[in-house]
Order: structure tokens, then sequence, then C-alpha cells
């Protein structure tokens, strides 16, 4: 009981020491701040406003008001209700991407340096292959065999294509991290190779595998946005891709009263982007033990 | 700082006498260097680096720097020929640079001629030299770019001069200039170095740590050749090294410092023999020789000073032996001990009188 | 308890560069005493810290045996080389890449107590490593443990990686450039410190050094043995090779040395050599590899045949035709 105490004191401590190390940086904090309302604009936000389905031909294309922030679209509905409600499957699918190819990339990258031999030839020679194919000619051929419609395999698809170069980072990173005395050290003092790639090695890439993490999310999300604005995924509801799609095919771009509908998702996009970039700024601070420490 | 405009000129100021015990007498100076103070800004604060350094360096003179590291010796090297990094400041004081009888405020040169001070008056051999030659040239093509960035693109005339240096630090010129610097040594490309930043004539020859990452035999070397061309050369050395035993081969006088400033100035024998500075004798007893008996080896106890959170008073009180509440509160400045030697301890006598009476015994 | 505790028995290791092999240590023979302290002197890329890894375990020899207690390791079963390497530590030369930056000391420390069952609780690991700690003169040990390596002086680091290796209960201890890299203040309180783990733990010290003043301090009682690329050409009883040395590169490097002394120094004798150049591991020079810098060299001889490391005197063993002549292998 106590141990756990101690161990729940333990994490809220670090918490705090994350939180205050965040705030560091004020570009990277003000990132920070973006990317918690895109999650809550997107996974609550639904919850708050409902989406406005009903079709109204004396609303079509309204400039933004009181009543319809963002204006509304070819059909009268209101344009803010569609980007509230149109960024959860996007963000889960960007997030689910850049985390299975943060994964495929770590494990596999570290596991063959540390390994060496014929493993590590076998996967670079993988890698090589997969860095090589033109991904989203790939997506689109893919696009017509496997039915892209749900979250996972969207996200699985996107992920397989996206490892590589960060594998090849982490492999080299480990390579070298390998060499330094305290590993030669934990090696000598019969640590277990668990130890020494869980608790020497990784913890010294924790700041570059989290940037990379964030950076494969933003590819994740041009790729899914690419693949809807080509009407490439039949997905059915509602998301930024889709609307950028259904705005592009209604001539949208054409008319100033119309230029709301497409502008918002893509402006939703862009931000969000410019915010998880920003964010990366700061995470070179929270994992910088020096600072951590309090220095 | 304001920059004179065409070749180097005399500042507008008188300079006043310098530090009086630090000078031996009737020596013309070459560089003196006036209650010197140079800070880093950190994350941490504000690092106190060099704190009121005063010092002469003699024409044809070698001086030692010695003391640990983060003892300030570096950047007192590095203010001279203004190469402090950007997050350095020189707070106050000056370097006064003479030649031919004219002075020249080296802190308010101009960049131009600042350019022109670094190599051909003052020249800095640095610590990782053994990286600082370009790998994709060969050795001839840095000489010549060195000469002709000052103006002194005789190829022919170069050439020479660069053919006679070389073969005074005991290589092959030669072969050398037709080299890539991968394919030479490490003690080859630090005598090549030595021998660059002499292509220009200088009359100061600042070295940081000149054999430190190398072998014994090389630094040997080294040893004999910077020997050899200060006999034929006839230039001033400032030698900054924690190797008491390089001082003690070079120097003609030896200055320890400690957290910033000089403790103690003197002659190379006074120094070694009869130091006055608690923290010089430390530094000694703390060495061992090869040759003779085995002494009896103390450390100094504690840590060197964190330079952001200095101790007040005395900074080496709180690791000094002959510390009393007088050290704690109060810095002394230099004063003099002996002939042509300076130290800054409230206790030196006390030194002096337990350094006789073990050797008296 | 005497005996031999560690023998080198003819080892090499090789390292392929490109398409050529660099013998980083060549026919190393070598035993150490129980409780002994043996220094390995000699100048950069003479293979030193190449022989001390292949001892601590860390790499495989290319040829020859290391046995301790008589058994050779590499023809170990895993229990057995477990053991070994448990009782064999390493303390490297860099203060400041020999701890993990983002490890507490408590954590660095704690990390092989936990692994091989030498605490069980958070409360047992407290406890050993006060005393770890008190043992490698860090006190008070509360001081310390929150710290990380960063907030450490570079001897307080060199310090931490000794009660590192100490957590196992090591018998033997390699301990490459150990105080090299330290200030030279507190260098000596380092060495003494490792004096004591040999007396009070009955620790045996491979002690790998550039410096042979340092070892003369720290091996007194010892021996050193002198390499020069890749071999061993001089081992003797620390005064005696300090005070006269037999082989001429022996020679060369103590009449070299500067000292803390401008008297001593500048008066000292100098052997000059031939040669100022180092030959390249790639490529050795036939013979004794000593042979294009020896100011004894004498040709027809020294370049044609390597001389064996032969017995000269009680305890004391040379690799020269000179000085041990007839002993041509």
């Amino acid at each position: 009981m106590e141990s756990m105490a101690a161990t729940t004191r333990d994490l809220l401590k670090e918490s705090v020491t994350s939180l205050r190390l965040l705030t560091r940086n004020r570009i990277g904090f003000l990132g920070f701040l973006g990317v918690v309302f895109f999650i809550l604009l997107a996974f609550v936000g639904p919850s708050l406003i409902p989406l406005d389905t009903e079709t109204k031909v004396a609303q079509i294309y309204q400039p933004p008001s009181w009543g319809h922030p963002l204006g509304t679209d070819h059909q009268g509905r209101d344009i803010w209700s569609q980007i509230v409600h149109g960024g959860k499957d996007l963000l889960t699918v960007a997030f689910l991407a850049g985390l299975i190819s943060t994964f495929i990339a770590v494990s596999l990258g570290s596991l063959s340096a540390v390994v060496g031999g014929a493993f590590d030839s076998a996967v670079m020679g993988l890698t090589d292959i997969v860095l090589t194919i033109p991904h989203f000619p790939l997506l689109v051929v893919l696009a017509g065999f496997v039915r892209l419609n749900t979250v996972w395999m969207l996200a699985l698809i996107i992920a397989l294509l996206a490892w590589p170069s960060l594998l090849r980072a982490v492999r080299s990173q480990v390579l070298s991290l390998k060499e330094r005395d305290y590993v030669e050290a934990a090696v000598a003092l019969d640590l277990g190779t668990r130890h020494v790639v869980f608790s020497e090695i990784l913890p010294n890439m924790m700041s570059y595998i989290a940037i990379s993490m964030i950076f494969a999310m933003t590819a994740a999300i041009y790729a899914q946005v690419g693949m809807f604005f080509l009407g490439l995924v039949p997905f059915s509801g509602n998301n930024w891709g889709l609307m950028i799609n259904l705005a592009w095919t209604r001539g949208a771009i054409f008319f100033k009263d119309s230029i709301y509908y497409i502008m918002a998702p893509v402006t939703a996009i862009a931000i969000f982007q410019l915010v998880l970039v920003s964010m990366t700024r700061s995470l070179e601070e929270v994992f910088n033990p020096r600072l951590r420490a309090g220095e | 700082m304001e920059g004179h405009k065409g070749g180097l000129r005399p500042p507008n100021q008188v300079i006043k006498g310098g530090f009086a015990p630090l000078t031996p007498r009737g020596a013309d100076t070459t560089l003196s260097v006036q209650d010197l103070w140079v800070e880093y800004r950190t994350r941490r604060g504000t690092v106190k680096a060099v704190r009121g350094v005063s010092l002469d360096l003699c024409r044809g003179e070698a001086l030692a720097l010695i003391g640990e590291s983060g003892s300030g010796k570096t950047t007192l090297g590095l203010s001279l020929i203004r190469l402090i990094p950007r997050s350095a400041r020189i707070r106050a004081g000056r370097v006064i640079y003479r030649r031919d009888g004219q002075e020249y405020d080296v802190l308010s040169l101009g960049s131009e001629d600042l350019r022109q001070f670094r190599w051909k008056e003052c020249a800095m051999v640095f610590q990782s030299a053994l990286n600082a030659l370009n790998p994709v040239l060969k050795v001839w093509d840095q000489v010549y770019d060195t000469a002709s960035a000052h103006r002194q693109a005789y190829a022919h005339r170069t050439r020479q001069r660069a053919l006679d240096l070389l073969r005074l630090v005991q290589l092959d010129p030669e072969r050398v200039l037709r080299s890539y610097p991968h394919e030479l040594s490490g003690g080859m490309r630090q005598r090549v170095l030595l021998a660059m930043s002499l292509l220009l004539d200088p009359q100061v020859l600042i070295l940081d740590e000149p054999t430190t990452a190398l072998d014994v035999l090389t630094q040997r070397a080294i040893i004999d050749v910077l020997r050899r061309l200060r006999k034929e050369l006839e230039f001033s050395l400032i030698l900054i090294s924690h190797d008491l035993s390089l001082a003690a081969e070079l120097a003609d006088r030896v200055a320890t410092m400690y957290a910033g400033a000089i403790v103690e100035i003197g002659d190379v024998y006074e120094t070694f023999y009869r130091p006055r500075h608690p923290y010089t004798l430390g530094l000694l007893r703390a060495v061992p020789t090869v040759t003779g008996q085995m002494r009896d080896l103390a450390s100094i106890p504690g840590c060197p000073p964190d330079l952001v959170n200095m101790p007040s008073g005395c900074k080496f009180h709180p690791r000094c032996p002959y510390a009393d509440s007088r050290c704690q509160e109060e810095e002394l400045e230099l004063a003099q001990v002996g002939r042509g030697h300076a130290a800054a301890c409230f206790h030196w006598q006390q030194v002096q009188y337990e350094l006789e009476a073990r050797e008296g015994a | 308890m005497t005996g031999k505790l560690m023998e080198l028995d003819h080892v090499s290791r090789t390292f392929p560069v490109g398409n050529l092999r660099v013998r980083a240590v060549n026919n190393v023979s070598l035993a150490i005493e129980r409780g002994e302290i043996l220094c390995l002197v000699g100048e950069s890329g003479c293979g030193k810290t190449t022989t001390g890894r292949i001892v601590a375990g860390l790499l495989k020899p290319t040829a020859g045996r290391i046995l301790f207690e008589g058994r050779d390791i590499w023809a170990m079963d895993d229990k057995g080389f477990k053991g070994y390497r448990k009782a064999v530590q390493i303390v490297h030369q860099d203060p400041y890449a020999s701890l993990n930056p983002v490890h507490s000391i408590y954590k660095i420390l704690s990390a092989p107590l936990f692994r091989h069952g030498l605490a069980v609780t958070q409360q047992e690991a407290q406890i050993k490593i006060r005393e770890l700690l008190q043992i490698v003169d860090l006190t008070p040990p509360e001081e310390f443990l929150d710290k990380y390596p960063h907030q450490l002086s570079g001897g307080q680091r060199q310090r931490i990686s000794v009660a590192r290796a100490l957590t196992v209960n090591p018998r033997f201890i390699v301990a490459d450039e150990a105080v090299s890299m330290v200030d030279v203040s507190i260098r000596v309180s380092l060495l003494n410190m490792l004096s004591r783990l040999k007396d009070q733990l009955g620790v045996t010290f491979l002690f790998i050094t550039h410096d042979l003043a340092l070892a003369k301090y720290f091996a007194w009682e010892g021996r050193i043995a002198v390499m020069y690329l890749g071999c061993i050409v001089e081992v003797a009883a620390t005064p005696r090779l300090i005070n006269d040395p037999s082989h001429p590169y022996s020679r060369a490097l103590l009449s070299a040395l500067p000292e803390a002394d401008p008297e001593l120094t500048r008066t000292k004798k100098r052997v000059v050599l031939r040669s100022l150049d180092v030959p390249s591991l790639l490529d050795l020079p036939s013979g004794c590899t000593f042979h294009p810098r020896c100011p004894q060299f004498r040709e027809g001889l020294c370049e044609r045949q390597a001389p064996e490391l032969a017995q000269i005197g009680d305890n004391r063993y040379v690799a020269c035709h000179l000085v041990a002549p007839g002993m041509a292998s």
C-alpha cells in the first residue's frame, strides 16, 4: 500500500515537473495548448454541439454570422458544427498511424541494431524497399482492393508505409548509444538485454522518438486528407477531408460567399498541423534529464 | 566597442602604470592585462570566469597559466585575442599590446584590426588543435590561405617561410605540405599547427593545453620543438595547462589560477620550490613525479568551486587547511611575497614557515 | 591467499579494418596474483584498453585463453560465465560518458542490486547503497541518492562508477585510465580510495594508464607491464621498472616524461629516438616493432626476428634481443 502511494506521489511529481518544463518554451507551450484545444474540440465538442444535418434551402452559402460562425454549406447546414464533428476520425487515425509506425520503427530499429548480422541486413533490405515505393499511388491502388472504411484499417495502411525513415534514424542512434561506456558497464554487470535496451538506450532517445511520432502524425493527416479529397476512401460520416472533397466538387472555391465552406476545413487542418509541430519544441525540454532534475 | 579604421592605431588614452610586483624590473612588456573581468551567461546564472586579472607578459618570456578545469585559464587566454564565445562578455578591464614603442588597446580594436592582430601579432593554438586542420585541403593550401587572408600572398615568400618553420618543428617540409591532414599523425598535425601559427611572425603565442591529447614521446617532441622555436624566433609564450610538469619544463614564470583569479604568480623556481599560496602548494603535493623516491602525496579536499555560486571571501577557503574567519569574509589581492613573486593569501607566511620547517627536518 | 587469479595465455585480438586486419593485441601472456595490482602502461593505440576489455570479458580474444581461477572463461557454461561477469568489473576513463544521464544515482546503483537479488525491497537497496557510497567516500550518502550525474563533479562521478562496480562484490577490477580525466588536485584521493578497496575488500586490480607517474604511485607494491604496439615489452616490480628500466622503450618513456619539478625536468637525461613517428598498426615493422625508433637498434637482428618476453632476473621479463640475448623465437 505504502509503495503504491509513493508511486502515485512520484507520478504526480513527475507530471507537475513535465508541465512546468512544457511552459519553458513559449511557442512549444502555445502549441501544447493548441493541441489540447483540438482534442477537446474533436472529442468533447460533438456532445455539446449537435451536428446540423437539416437541409435549409433558404440558407445556402451564408457568410459567417452569430448563428453560423463559419457560415453555411451548399445545403444551408452550419459549417461550424461540421468542423466540430469532423475532427474525431482524422485525429484518431493520425494518432494511431503515428503510434503504430513509431512502434514498428523503434522496436525493429533498435532490435536490428542490437542483434546485428543477418537480421539487421534483412530489416535494412525491407526498409529500403518500402522507402522506394511511391506511397501515394500505392495507397490509391490499395484503396481499390481493401475496404478502407474503418479507422483501424486506414491507420494501419498509412502506418505500414510510414515507418522506414524513422527506423533508419533509430537504428543509427542505437548503434551509437550502444558503444557508450554506461552500456558497456551494464553489460559487465550482467543487467540483461532488456535492461540495456529499455533502461539504458531508449530513455536517451525519448525526445527524439516523441518528436518523430508527432511528425509521423502530421504526415498521416496529409495522407488521409489527400485520399479523402480524391474520394478514394468510401468513408461514411463527417470529416475535414470529406468536407474539402464536397466543397471542391460543389465548386465552393468560385464564389465569395461559399469560400468559407472550403476554407474552414483547410484552415482547421493547417492550424492543427502547426500546433502539433510547435509542440515538439517543448518536448526536448520535457525529456532532458538536466531540466527534469531541476537545474 | 569603437573600431579604428586602417592599420593598428594606438588608443587615445594614456595607460596608467601596470601592476607593480608582476613585472620584473627593467623588462619591457609585450602584453599587459589590467583588471580584466569576463562573465558567461548561462541558464543557471552568471558564471564569473575571469575576476580581476592583472598581469604583464614580458618580451620573449614564457608564462604558464596553471589551474584546474574551470579555473578560468582558457577564458583568460581567449579574452586576450577576443575570441570568447557569444555568451561571454568582457565586463571590465584592459588588454594593452605593445610593439615598436606603440600601445594598442586590444579590447577596442575594430574588426579588421582585430583580424590583423590575431595571427600577425598574437596567435593562439587551441586545445582541440588536432581537428583544427581542414580535412579536404592539403596542408600547403591551408598555409597559403592563412597567409593570403592577412595580405601576405606572395606565394614564394610564404612558401619559403613555411618550409623554414616546418623544418624547425622537425618535419619533412616538402612531404608535409603535399599531404592531407589525415595522412599525418596527431603529433605531426600538432607540429604543423605550431608552424602555421608562427607563419606571420607573431610576437605572442598562446598555447592552450598543447600536449594534453598526445602521447609521452610525442609530447616530448613538441616540448623540444617549442623550446627550439622560442630560442630561434624569440616570441613570448603564454602556456595554458593543467599539467604542472609542462609548466616546470617550459615556463619562465608561472601564474596559478583559481576560481577566475590569479592567486599566485612568480618565477618558475620560486613557485615550484617556494610556493606561498596554499592552493599552489596543494597542487604540487598532489602530483607524483616519476624520478626519485616516493613522495607523500595528498589531494586537496573538496571540489573546485561552483563559478555561479562562489564562496564568500577567499574562494579557496572551503578547501584550505589554513583558512580562518578572516578568509571567509575578505578576499585578498595579490601582494608581494618574494622577489618577483606575489600571492593572494593572508597566511602566506605560515605556508612559508611550515615549508621551511619541513625541509629543515 | 595467493596464487594466480587471472591469467592471459597467448592472447591476441585482431579487428577488421576494410580488407585488412589490425592486430590490436599480439600474443600477450600475463598472470595476475590474487590481491595484486598490475599496471598496464603504454601510449594510445598500444592495445592496453583492448587488453582490459578482453580481461573484463567484454571482448572475445581471437586467439589464446583467459583463465580465471584456472578456468577458461570462454569455455565456461552460461552460469559460470555469468559468475565471471560479476566477479570482474570495469571502471571507465570518461566520467562524463560512464553514467547514464537519464538516471538518478539511486537508480544507477540499485539496478544491479535488484537484478542479482542482492536487495529485494527498496529499504534494503537504500541501506546497501548508503554503504557503497560511504566506501567510495561520498558522504553524507543521502545527499547523492536523488542527484543526477550532471549534478556531480568529475571526481564524484568516478566514485559513483566505482560504487556501481562494487554493487556485485567483484574480486577483480579493471580500471581503464580511471583517474586520467579527473582534476589533478583530486586524483590522489581517488587513487587512495582504490588502494583501500584492495586492502579492505581484497580486490585485485588491473590498472591501465598512460601515465607512469600514476602507475608508480598506485602500484608501488605491485608490478608494471609496459605495452608497445600490441605486445608486452617489459614486466617488472614497480620500483625496479621505474628506477632501472631495461627495455629501450621503457627507458625512452621514462626519460621523456616531464616532471613537476623544474630543476629535475630540465636536467633529466633524455633518450634520443631514431624516429619520432609511431608506426601504423596496419603496417607494423618487421621483427621487433620498436626497431625503427630504437636507439640500440642492431642491424641484421632486430628487424629480422621478433624477440620473445624472456626472464632476465627475479620476476622480471623483457622482450629485447640486446637486453635478453639468445632468446629469439
